[in-house]
């Protein structure tokens, strides 16, 4: 889904990166087709056997990333975390059957169909025929062991109802069948057992976010979290909790509210992306993140991918996304950033993961010493000063010519420094002065939230931004989880986006509305009466003309 | 190979190796009563006539040190362990002997041989946060009851490569019954909750294997009279074999030893 909402967005980075993944693709394809499939001038009008068909179609479109035999050794694969599927052990995490169980035709069908969310595996029933999906769920079956009993899926049974005191049972039953000693207490995947996580493969694996559904991997309505806690997540830490069910431990109603509660940890509704950041006026601002009045205060989602563009790349990004909030009073903006992080950095708990890590995604890093402490870190960009046209600086921490202006926070100060940059690592500190922007912090149960406050105007304007309300702002956010061994030009980065200090709202903007209605009104009451009266000095006269004419 | 009979002798000889067997110390041959042994073929080789490997695995220079697992994220399973719980991975007893080795006969056995499923079933627990047994064998399709005793989260997850793998959560007491379905020496079981948790099942469809203990000694009994690939195997140090001729009657002793 995320992928979705970036493609759909005007030229920010994830669109060019998006662009530049294709201009890949087409050209890595065309080497596939090419060296691989020599076009036979000899029968191409042939309907290829469905062998055939679900080959052609697994060279040209999955073989990139999946391999040749299906091994899950494409060239990309050493550049994607999670890895892709290696089909030849016959193991698939979406299925409907229990655990041990192949999957059916329909299961491969599905995520063939829709992606895994969260992973690098994109849906593929927009870009491939009926026939063609079809096809490519029977060649990619050839490469596994799949003998034995017809798989049969799991009779799910019913949904109970109940309501919030459904969701409230399923929250004790989140705790009593100890769902949070990985995916944690708030479910954001922080609990004791989610650093050494690792799937059937040896790679490490987190423990699902529980608080943003649109990235599980099986789905992520209630329906589909009772499916995965029914028939687990097959080559993953995720177990069945099936035989919970037999054993009489649990009910599958039980099963059902523990479905409820974790959906209930995610928005109703998947967030939005929007360009605009908006910062209403209040009175006073928040006093610190955890402040209660933010939660009056409207949330905007900014989406992160992981910088691959300048060495050191991050292709497993640990932070796919922030919730960015703000309000200002006249003379200060604050702004709230708050994110989901497994880890408060430096942490020893995570030493491990990052080995793991260091070595699983060894091929495009630069080697670096996995016990050097490196924080959370956060960044917000602005530009020096606010644009008069719609140019914006480089967005990768801009250039020479076009520095950004930076609000940088780091878990290990605490606290916020500002700078000025001119490219990425190429920053360069503003000295601490009186009105510098101050940062507070709190980390609880896997998620950050940072209160950044400024004043909108400044003594010393060089390279600081000066805000204004009444116009939109470029911003953007960087985000580095220090225990994923983010450092650096391994941040997880996001597209420039704005924000937008309303204006104090002046009476007249209520007055003059209705004054002018009231205009409009009696205009047209006036109109009206002239018009009634034309139509009776005309009357006597109608009957001999067509009727018709009154109406013009 | 002179001397075999037909399948279906040797699949009855089987059945009432098993019926008479009483299941020794290392587990060798210690299946359950065969209960379909309806066809009461004469066993072609006798009690009498049955022969035995037996054996120790050896260890020679040093070895790596059992580390000491840190459960402090889980103090019902540190409490279980008043003087610390260690890794198992490799195992030198007092005598210089190697303790968890899975010895089986990996080939020289007529490939159309069949042998009954143990109605006994298998136990592995989960005690104390450690898996007992650490290193254990069992017959295809027979039953493994996986038992938790410590009352808290245990995921036991199997990570075959000819089997199908399976992954089951055990909140609380509870026994899972589990079973395999093809030969595969070793099926690794892990739990994820606590990462140092892991064991190994040697899956065998006949009942000849065994498994080292405290003594380091194993004893693969009932046996026709053959030549036969032993193997041992383990954890850390891979695999070794020996062929071993065995005439009717014979018990004869093998050494494997493992190399620190």
């Amino acid at each position: 889904m995320a992928r979705d909402r970036s493609a759909r967005r005007p030229a920010g980075p994830s669109a060019r990166l998006g662009f530049g993944a294709s201009v890949t693709g087409v050209v890595a394809l065309l080497a596939l087709l090419a060296f691989r499939t020599p076009a036979s001038p000899h029968a191409p009008q042939q309907t290829p056997a469905p062998d055939a068909q679900g080959r052609l179609v697994y060279q040209k479109w999955c073989a990139g990333c999946h391999g040749d035999s299906g091994r899950g050794d494409g060239y990309a694969a050493t550049r994607l975390w999670p890895r892709p599927r290696d089909f030849t052990r016959a193991l698939y995490q979406v299925r409907t059957t229990a655990t041990g169980e192949l999957p059916r035709d329909e299961d491969i069908r599905h995520v063939v169909d829709e992606g895994m969310p969260g992973t690098s595996m994109p849906a593929w029933k927009a870009t491939l025929s009926s026939d063609e999906r079809a096809a490519v769920v029977r060649y990619v079956k050839s490469f596994g062991n799949f003998q034995g009993n017809p798989p049969t899926a799991i009779t799910m049974g019913s949904k109970p109802g109940g309501g919030s005191a459904a969701v409230d049972s399923g929250r004790a039953l989140y705790r009593k069948i100890e769902c949070w000693k990985c995916h944690g207490n708030a479910g954001r995947g922080d609990g004791p057992s989610a650093a050494r996580l690792k799937d059937d493969f040896n790679n490490p694996i987190r423990a699902a976010d529980l608080t943003a559904n649109w990235r599980f991997n099986g789905g992520g309505t209630v329906e589909d979290i009772y499916r995965r806690l029914r028939t687990g997540l097959d080559g993953t830490p995720m177990p069945s909790f099936n035989d919970l069910i037999d054993g009489h431990i649990v009910s599958d109603a039980d099963l059902w509210r523990v479905a409820m509660y974790v959906r209930s940890l995610s928005p109703e509704e998947t967030p939005r992306v929007r360009d605009v950041v908006r910062a209403d006026r209040a009175a006073a601002l928040p006093g610190g993140p955890d402040d209660s009045a933010w939660t009056r205060v409207e949330r905007f989602y900014l989406p992160l991918v992981g910088q691959v563009i300048e060495r050191p790349r991050n292709f497993a990004p640990a932070v796919s996304g922030v919730f960015v909030q703000a309000v200002h009073d006249g003379a200060h903006l604050a702004i709230r950033v708050s994110w989901s992080d497994q880890s408060k950095s430096p942490d020893t708990t995570w030493t491990t993961w990052r080995g793991r890590m260091a070595r699983t995604m060894a091929d495009d890093s630069v080697p670096f010493d996995t016990l050097s402490p490196f924080p959370d870190r956060l960044v917000i960009q602005f530009p020096v000063s606010a644009p008069s046209g719609m140019e914006r600086p480089y967005f990768l921490m801009g250039n020479a010519d076009h520095p950004v202006y930076l609000w940088d926070w780091s878990s290990t100060t605490g606290g916020a420094a500002e700078a000025v940059a001119h490219g990425l690592g190429r920053q360069e500190p503003i000295g601490a002065q009186p009105d510098s922007v101050t940062a507070v912090a709190a980390w609880h149960d896997g998620a950050w939230s940072v209160q950044f406050v400024r004043a909108l105007v400044t003594a010393d304007s060089t390279n600081r931004l000066q805000f204004a309300p009444g116009r939109a702002i470029p911003m953007s956010v960087y985000a580095w989880d220090g225990s994923n061994n983010e450092d650096g030009t391994r941040a997880a980065i996001g597209s420039w986006n704005a924000i937008y200090l309303a204006e104090p709202v002046r009476a007249g903007v209520y007055v003059w509305p209705v004054v002018a209605a009231l205009l409009a009104f009696g205009l047209l009451l006036l109109a009206i009466r002239q018009a009634q009266r034309a139509a009776a000095q005309a009357a006597p006269r109608a009957a001999s003309e067509p009727q018709g004419m009154e109406a013009v | 190979m002179s001397g075999w009979r037909t399948a279906a002798g040797w699949t009855a000889a089987a059945l009432v190796v098993v019926a008479c067997g009483k299941g020794g110390e290392h587990g060798g041959a210690a299946a359950g009563g065969g209960a379909t042994a309806s066809a009461a073929v004469p066993f072609p080789v006798d009690t009498a006539q049955a022969a035995t490997i037996t054996g120790r695995v050896a260890f020679t220079g040093a070895h790596p040190p059992a580390q000491r697992i840190d459960m402090g994220a889980e103090p019902t399973c540190a409490a279980k362990h008043p003087n610390g719980a260690f890794t198992e991975t490799v195992v030198v007893n007092d005598n210089g002997t190697l303790r968890n080795v899975f010895v089986y006969v990996k080939s020289g056995l007529p490939a159309n041989l069949t042998f009954p499923v143990p109605s006994t079933p298998v136990e592995i627990d989960q005690d104390g946060c450690m898996y007992t047994p650490h290193v254990f064998g069992i017959q295809v399709g027979q039953t493994l009851n996986i038992k938790n005793a410590d009352g808290l989260l245990h995921n036991i997850k199997a990570r075959p490569t000819i089997n199908r793998p399976f992954n089951v959560s055990q909140p609380t007491s509870m026994t899972t019954p589990r079973s395999f379905t093809a030969a595969e020496v070793m099926v690794p079981l892990e739990c994820n909750v606590h990462s140092w948790m892991n064991a190994f099942v040697g899956v065998r469809s006949d009942p000849y294997y065994s498994v080292t203990g405290a003594d380091g000694a194993f004893n693969i009994g009932r046996l026709p009279a053959g030549t036969y690939t032993i193997e041992a195997w383990s954890e850390h140090y891979g695999t070794q074999t020996q062929q071993v001729t065995v005439a009717a009657h014979e018990s004869k002793a093998i050494t494997f030893t493992f190399h620190g």
